[in-house]
């Protein structure tokens, strides 16, 4: 009975949004919007970028890979450079976006110990450029390596090493994507769920709901049904364009991704829950969500502005914007790679956050009714 | 006489300010009982006290048989309730409004189906069953909010100032509606400010101030107040009042 119950009024949250043609449009909208903007305004494909070589083994092996990267449509070779001095000049004179250097021992090291290093040197001061250049980078010395290993026994392992001058830790943009999840997330949860149940105290159904047999509880779990659906359904939107049209792959796993953006979800709801407690109106539901967790998302997450760079007392404050956790959590993951023991603090601190408005809403939801 | 309402010293206060004070009073199944009180007498809020939706500071209260304390759940599945606000969802059709409130009192589909097409039947909408309610005119959304508060069979329906912003002939038709719920015993607990309406009523009882002032027939407060109409009674009993809005 009681499922049936929940059944026909999830049904009916579900009507809701689907008949309201703006709503709908900035459920669905607004992510593919957002990633593709940010998508296109800061990682614009790099083509023919200026590319040194420090080629201190002068060998076959090391011609051959030299040959792979120029014949490559991504990097046109401007030349080799006899030291490491010049391939600092070149770097700063800004032309060269990157240098590679293999070392005399290359060619040996792979015969013999089956392994050899390379080192890869980018400017980083336009981050976003460093990284899709060394992703291509990687990805034909990988090229290279899978060629060589098709006919021996040991196979061959070329380790690169990565070197980001100028900005080592590629603060400042990163990728955006983890960010405009975070901010869809925030905006899809948060505000459609505390208006929409402001809109049923305004619109008067909340007391009929309240007379009926209805469950408080139930109420509650059937807003969130719906919109923790539909923000799923956003997550896959934003993950599938991240990877077929930015190239963005997710380096770790998706299945952990996903769990963790559904806790995030859940935290996001909670907090909606919160503000429609409070919220009399809807206009007053939207102010606060836009104002209240909007702003915050993209202040203090670390998403536009660095958090190390913030004062000590804005640096306290993002600790308490959940985004900023859900902001790390994706990073980890899509970009690091990382698996959950890496991201279980952030995961507790958010799970924390959402268990904590729940309870704090629950009572004064219940007191109202009484 | 069956009685289906029982009150005795029903009191809700918020700090000093005494909403509604020591309410007693008794309604039969069946019965048309107005609930009638200026604005601000407290009636709405007695009225939430008696359907769950506020919580009494003292005195007792039993609805259906049910204590309103303590057996709350038991008192849900046995009333109606329509409120001022219109209160069905604009954004649904008229079957999917009488499926969802069908449902959440935990009516089964088929049950829903009969309920609902007769329903549809009765306010003479088959043409307008599938059209969102946000387009139908306020009379006929407030016809369809009545008989959808009364789709699962209540005991009791509560009707709080139903009538507000209609003319005086769909406040006729409702009326009707209200008469025939009420030969089919359920019991009609309904507050209004129109005084022709407070005419329809079988008993009525008159808040002034937080209290009940009087509670009678409507030809027997006539009679005792030496009025001719009840507009008079009300304004005789209401003079009094120092609360208004």
């Amino acid at each position: 009975m009681i499922n049936n119950q929940f059944l026909v009024f999830v049904k009916k949250e579900f009507a809701h949004v689907l008949r309201d043609r703006k709503t709908l449009l900035v459920l669905f909208g607004l992510p593919v919007m957002q990633i593709l903007i940010f998508g296109f305004a800061l990682t614009n494909e790099v083509k023919n970028a200026s590319i040194v070589v420090l080629d201190q083994a002068k060998d076959h092996q090391s011609q051959r890979l030299i040959g792979r990267i120029g014949a490559s449509r991504y990097f046109d070779i401007e030349g080799a450079v006899d030291d490491e001095e010049a391939i600092e000049q070149n770097l700063r004179s800004g032309k060269v976006k990157m240098a590679l250097v293999i070392p005399s021992g290359f060619s040996y090291d792979l015969a013999h110990r089956n392994k050899a290093g390379l080192r890869i040197i980018a400017d980083a001061s336009d981050p976003n450029t460093a990284n899709t250049l060394s992703n291509y980078l990687s990805s034909i010395i990988m090229d290279e390596q899978a060629e060589l290993n098709a006919n021996v026994p040991v196979p061959y392992t070329i380790i690169p090493e990565m070197r980001m001058l100028y900005n080592p830790q590629l603060k400042g943009v990163h990728n955006f994507v983890p960010g405009v999840m975070a901010l869809v997330l925030m905006l899809v949860c948060v505000m459609m769920t505390a208006i929409s149940i402001v809109r049923e105290k305004e619109t008067g159904t909340m007391e009929i709901l309240l007379v009926s047999p209805f469950k408080p509880l139930l109420v509650i779990l059937s807003k969130a049904v719906p919109y923790l659906l539909l923000s799923l359904v956003n997550v896959g939107t934003i993950l599938l364009l991240s990877v077929f049209v930015l190239d963005l792959p997710v380096n770790g796993s998706i299945l952990l991704l996903l769990a963790e953006s559904t806790m995030f979800i859940i935290t996001c709801l909670s907090i909606g829950l919160f503000i429609s407690v409070k919220a009399q109106s809807q206009q007053t539901a939207m102010l606060i969500s836009l104002m209240g967790m909007m702003l915050p998302t993209i202040l203090f997450s670390g998403f536009m502005f660095p958090i190390e760079n913030m004062p000590k007392p804005l640096q306290a404050i993002t600790n308490i914007v959940p985004s900023r956790w859900y902001y790390i959590i994706v990073k980890s993951i899509m970009i690091k790679g990382l698996g959950f023991q890496a991201i279980w603090k952030e995961t507790a601190i958010l799970a924390g956050m959402a268990v904590f408005l729940t309870l704090v809403s629950l009572k004064n939801f219940k007191i109202r009714l009484e | 006489m069956e009685t289906v309402i029982k009150t005795h010293e029903l009191t809700k206060r918020y700090g000093d300010f005494i909403a509604a004070n020591a309410i007693s009073l008794e309604v039969y199944k069946g019965e048309i009982f107005g609930f009638l009180g200026a604005n601000g007498a407290g009636k709405t809020t007695a009225m939430r006290m008696l359907c769950g939706l506020s919580t009494p500071s003292s005195g007792s209260a039993e609805i259906a048989g049910y204590d309103i304390y303590r057996q709350t759940e038991q008192v849900k599945k046995n009333i109606g309730y329509m409120s001022q606000k219109f209160s069905l969802y604009e954004d649904l059709t008229v079957m999917e409004n009488i499926r969802f409130f069908g449902g959440i009192y935990g009516l089964g589909s088929k049950d829903i189906r009969l309920k609902g097409q007769a329903l549809i039947k009765q306010l003479g909408l088959e043409s307008e069953e599938k059209k969102l309610v946000g387009s139908l005119p306020l009379g006929w959304k407030q016809k369809l909010a009545f008989s959808v508060a009364i789709l699962h069979s209540p005991k009791i329906v509560f009707l709080d100032e139903p009538t507000g912003g209609v003319d005086p002939l769909t406040r006729r038709q409702f009326w009707d509606l209200i008469y025939e719920a009420a030969d089919r015993g359920i019991t009609i607990f309904v507050t209004t400010h129109y005084m022709d309406e407070a005419e329809y009523c079988g008993r009525l009882s008159i808040m002034v101030d937080g209290n009940v002032k009087a509670l009678d027939t409507p030809s027997a407060l006539k009679e005792q107040y030496h009025a001719t109409s009840m507009d008079d009674v009300f304004y005789e009993l209401a003079r009094g009042a120092k609360r208004s809005e």
